[in-house]
This record gives structure tokens, sequence and C-alpha cells, in this order.
């Protein structure tokens, strides 16, 4: 999978740089995430700019990500959304679940 | 046949890695419909979704054919319906039995079915003696 990971001076950005995040590759990017909540990371900042499609295996990494940052009282949110995949969102009303930013430089003024 | 009626018979390995190739011909029949007048765009992310959600059960849940090595996709489209059907020989389930997510309890998975039946104007899963078949309908007008 094609993650692209940097480090911000307020959060960790996950740029996923995949036209597509589905049941193929949807396990990768929970098991990522986990692994840099496990490591000590408190805020991460996901970046779907790239991601032109999300079924829901892709969105349950991503709840799943939530849940690990609750667990390690740290933050998963969420930037730069194409309108179909933010439509995703909306329609599972996972949008109330999440802080999502039109862009990454906004996510991280959030922090 | 009628002379503007569409049918695709697809059988693809019951692997994930394909299910960005049947999303591709699910997302180019959208565009080239055009008898269908709203937006084909959305139609063809929301057929790539159904069909993604649809064919990553049938490798999840069910034996698919004889070998269970394959998925079995039918496509067809009329004057005022595209129907897709995924046919599976695993132990089925009753679609009706499958709640809706819970949205004030969030759990990590649960939404497939909630989102094909949010996008497809009819669902139906019917199990026969020797396999199970996914009815998804979508009115074109």
């Amino acid at each position: 999978m094609d993650l692209n990971i940097t480090q911000n001076d307020k959060a960790l950005i996950i740029r996923i740089n995949e036209e597509r995040l589905d049941a193929h590759n949807s396990a990768e990017i929970k098991q990522e995430i986990k692994r840099l909540f496990e490591d000590g990371h408190k805020n991460i900042l996901v970046e779907l700019k790239n991601v032109r499609f999300i079924d829901s295996s892709g969105l349950g990494a991503l709840v799943s990500g939530f849940k690990n940052a609750t667990t390690h009282q740290g933050s998963l949110k969420l930037s730069s959304l194409q309108p179909q995949v933010k439509s995703m969102f909306e329609l599972t009303r996972l949008h109330r679940v999440f802080e999502i930013f039109p862009s990454t430089s906004e996510g991280l003024a959030s922090y | 046949m009628q002379n503007n009626s569409i049918e695709l018979n697809i059988k693809v390995p019951n692997q994930t890695k394909y299910l960005s190739l049947i999303g591709r011909i699910a997302e180019d029949i959208a565009i080239e419909l055009d008898r269908f007048s709203g937006d084909k765009e959305t139609l063809a992310y929301h057929m790539n979704l159904v069909l993604t959600e649809a064919m990553t059960n049938a490798i999840k849940y069910g034996k698919t054919d004889e070998e269970g090595e394959s998925v079995h996709i039918l496509i067809t489209i009329s004057e005022k319906k595209l129907f897709i059907r995924i046919y599976d020989k695993g132990q089925g389930f009753d679609i009706n039995e499958i709640p809706s997510p819970d949205f004030e309890d969030i759990q990590e998975n649960g939404r497939g079915i909630f989102l094909i039946k949010s996008l497809m104007d009819s669902v139906t899963y019917i199990r026969h003696p020797d396999g199970n078949t996914l009815e998804m309908v979508k009115l074109l007008s």
C-alpha cells in the first residue's frame, strides 16, 4: 500500500496514495494506524486527497483507527475528502463521528 | 434480447485484488448509459460500490462455484432497469435479518448491506437448493 507518513510538529500525517480503499487494502491501513498509536503517536491526521473510492471495509478501517485513538487518549482526524468519498461518510452518518477538514493545513490548524 | 439491451456475464477469481476490475467495469457501464438521465458520475460511483460490496460478501461468505474459486456476476440492462445478480454457493443469509448500523454505538463492521440497500431501488437475496442469488435493481428513469 502506498502511504506517505510525515511528522508535523502538531500531528502525524498519513497520506493515502491509493485510488481505492476497499476490502483488498483496508486491513493494511488499519494495522498501520494501530501500530502508530501503539508506538506512542497521539494525534494522527489522515489525508484522503488521492482516494477516489471508499467502501464499507475502508470506512471500517478508519473507524478502527478512531477507536484506537480513543483507547490511547489521542485523536484521528481526516482531511481533503473527494465529494463521492465524503458522501459515503454522510450516508453512514460517520461525518458526525470524525472531525473532517477541507484541507490538511486546516486539519493541522485544529490542533 | 432487445436491440438496446446489454448483458454482461462475468466470472472472476474470488480474490479481493479483482474488486477494482469489477468496479471499473461497473463505472464504465454507468458512464455509457445514454438512457439514464440523472447524474452519471454518481451512478458510476454507486454501481462501483454495490458491486464491490456484493463481491466482497461473496468472497467472504460464499463458496461461489463448484471449485469455490470464482465469483459469478451477471449484469443486465434493459430500457428502464439495471439488474446486478451475484451468485454464490455458501450457506446464505436472510437479508431482512441484517440490522441497519447503530449510528450511536459506532462499530467497525456492518455497513455493506446497508450501503447496498441505500443505493439500490430493490435488493433481494434468494436461497436456492443449489446456491444463492443476490439481486440488486436500479431504476433508470
